[in-house]
């Protein structure tokens, strides 16, 4: 009895110690003996890191093992599969040594020399340093193993062909560790390194070409591959530039997900609940500096563009939208479209609703949605699904009412529009 | 001069500003208001929406919700539109929701006027309440419990549905639609057993009865029907 007692004692003194370490008990399912040792604070910094790159995001699928990947990542050129990155032999990355991975995270190569394909953003993930990379390894590599294997990926011809992808690459990759801009703060530089390195903030918030190379590291802002959602600009005061906003509103937004002025929604909701709001302070600190010093110099008004005054029959078509609106949004958002901040976004001045591509705001009206559940914002307030009870018509009159509505100013948007906006993810 | 001047420009900007702001939104701090995107198809009236059978929610057992909502969340039940509205929803706040909707008290939409014969009804009858035991087809009754209206913790109640709903939900179990990608799952079973006939008469019949009472608690299911249904019902809906 008193052996069982100090058994338990023990025990309980082991998981307090765990805990403290602030290392999740993982079950001993692991069958092979890990390569390093839990616990170790390489892998608890390696588990973070993972977290700010959101390997899970993609080598998960819903409701599947964790890292056992078997996601399906339509693009234009073809469905990738993403591979299962826990240690097992057989179907994950248990033979791989800390070496290989570097290969595949630096150079893009996997560890047969197989070139691969750029959906994983190891465009990206080169300026990561060689000791961030060897750390998400070791973390890795004390996961528990998960044996899945998962479908090969189905690329259409003729993409589907290796020696295209070495020119590809000739073209538009530049393996390279993240070099500090000496000009600027460690903060800043800790920052961009972030934000271009493993967040790979680039992978969407940028414009691909036709062979999906993103056209620079500037965060312009576009179309996101393969999801029916833009990804606006960072380094314009048009779109989601965060010039003007003070530090600590940009890294509420990331946190939390919502701020007085903005929401996150789609994907990059998702982005924050899965791996933004588990950033430190410090770090996310960093990433909003850099980011606001992309537009930092930039005035936060609009462009000096005037527009015409609005005809007749103009203002009576918008005023169909209008009626619309009062039926359905005003509740929530208002008369004045001032919404009621931190909970429901204002329209008015709201560049999610004014920029050029109507896209997220179409999808807004027709998907609805909750903004992330994060621990700062446990409860969130919804936006109902649209879709269910507009025609597309009513939708788009909607949509050019509120993106010219309160002195907003926006194209307006068609049933075609609206129609095109649908499918696709979240 | 220039005092008098400044002091006109801020009336006449403060005052635009008066004009412009219309009544401020208020938003009570409460479930309700937390879940008005859900009532634009689930609400108190009978909504026919394009979809046209969103079934009714409120007073349904709390841990069949939380199961349904997790599994639209997860993809184990699949419904792109309820997948987009629970992406980014924990667990604890998806329960919370469940414990909303099962606690809640709507006036049951009235019953659909559907016109059958009477041995139609019979057929229906007879499946509903004493199953068909050479195809291993139990009664509906005994796990949806006697008066239909769903046993505690995890079945649902059959009442208060349309019948496009019962139909469509009918059908997805049979051909997997439902729970897609999971271990064989009780309801898929029988819902495969069932002839195009019986089902339809099934849906008639349901959609076509008033609704009263509330679910059944947890021990009126036969120790054999648990067993076979042990997966829908260890989803208990509190635990994890």
């Amino acid at each position: 009895m008193r052996r069982l007692t100090m058994i338990l004692m023990a025990s309980s003194w082991i998981c307090a110690a765990l805990l403290w370490g602030g290392i999740v008990f993982a079950a001993d399912t692991v069958a092979d003996e890990p390569k390093h040792p839990t616990g170790t604070q390489q892998v608890v910094h390696g588990a973070y890191l993972a977290r700010v790159g959101n390997c899970m995001g993609c080598h998960t699928t819903k409701s599947g093992q964790p890292f056992a990947g078997g996601r399906r990542l339509s693009t234009s050129f073809g469905i990738f599969v993403t591979p299962n990155i826990t240690p097992d032999k057989e179907t994950g990355v248990g033979l791989w040594s800390e070496e290989d991975f570097w290969q595949a995270l630096h150079q893009g190569k996997s560890r047969d020399g197989r070139l691969l394909y750029p959906a994983f953003p190891y465009t990206e993930y080169t300026k990561v340093t060689r000791q961030d990379a060897n750390a998400i390894f070791a973390y890795l590599q004390s996961l528990p193993a998960v044996s899945q294997s998962n479908p090969p990926h189905d690329i259409s011809f003729p993409y589907n062909f290796q020696p295209l992808l070495a020119i590809w690459r000739a073209l538009y990759f530049k393996a390279g560790v993240y070099e500090p801009n000496q000009s600027q703060s460690e903060v800043w530089n800790r920052g961009a390194y972030l934000v271009q390195g493993l967040g790979h903030c680039n992978a969407c918030h940028s414009t691909r070409n036709v062979l999906g190379a993103s056209q620079d590291d500037a965060l312009t802002g576009g179309q996101i591959m393969g999801m029916n959602w833009y990804a606006p600009s960072l380094s314009s005061q048009l779109e989601a530039g965060v010039g003007d906003w003070a530090i600590e509103e940009i890294v509420a937004l990331l946190k939390t997900g919502i701020t007085k002025r903005a929401v996150a929604s789609g994907p990059m909701a998702t982005v924050i609940r899965q791996s933004l709001q588990y950033v430190s302070q410090e770090d996310i600190h960093a990433m909003a500096v850099y980011l606001k010093s992309l537009t930092e110099n930039e005035s936060g008004n609009a462009p000096g563009v005037s527009f015409s005054v609005m005809s007749g029959s103009l203002r009576k078509h918008l005023d169909l939208g209008g009626q619309l609106y009062e039926k359905y949004c005003q509740t929530c958002h208002g008369a004045d479209g001032k919404g009621m901040p931190g909970i429901y976004p204002a329209l008015a001045g709201n560049r999610s609703v004014t920029m050029k591509s109507p896209l997220n705001a179409i999808r807004s009206v027709l998907n609805g949605g909750y903004p992330a559940t994060t621990t700062e914002n446990p409860r969130p307030y919804g936006m109902p699904p649209f879709q269910q009870i507009l025609r597309n018509e009513e939708a788009a009159l909607v949509v050019s009412y509120i993106r010219n509505a309160w002195g907003n100013r926006g194209s307006l948007v068609t049933a075609v529009d609206v129609d095109r906006s649908k499918g696709g993810e979240y | 001069m220039m005092r008098c001047f400044i002091l006109l420009v801020f009336f006449y900007i403060t005052g635009v500003a008066n004009a412009h702001g219309g009544t401020p939104v208020k938003v009570p701090d409460t479930m309700a208001e937390r879940v008005k995107a859900c009532i634009i198809c689930h609400g108190a009236e009978d909504k026919v929406g394009r979809d046209a059978y969103y079934p009714r929610i409120a007073g349904k057992p709390q841990g069949y919700l939380f199961n349904q909502l997790r599994d639209f969340r997860d993809a184990r039940r699949y419904y792109q539109p309820m997948a987009t509205l629970l992406e980014n929803m924990t667990d604890e706040y998806l329960l919370e929701i469940a414990q909303y909707f099962s606690a809640l008290q709507l006036p049951y939409p009235a019953p659909e006027q559907i016109h059958m014969q009477p041995e139609e009804i019979k057929l229906a009858e007879r499946l509903i309440y004493s199953g068909k035991p050479e195809k291993d087809i139990p009664a509906c009754s005994a796990c949806h419990g006697d008066i239909l209206m769903g046993v505690e913790p995890a079945i649902p109640g059959l009442l208060g549905l349309s019948r496009a709903y019962i139909t469509a939900q009918l059908g997805g179990w049979r051909n997997g639609g439902i729970m897609r990608g999971q271990a064989a799952n009780c309801m898929s079973e029988i819902a495969q057993q069932l002839t195009d006939e019986e089902a339809n008469a099934i849906a008639k019949w349901l959609a076509s009865q008033s609704v009263s009472g509330k679910p059944s608690p947890f021990n009126v299911l036969s120790s054999e029907l648990a067993h076979r249904c042990s997966q829908t019902i260890l989803e208990n809906g509190g635990e994890k």
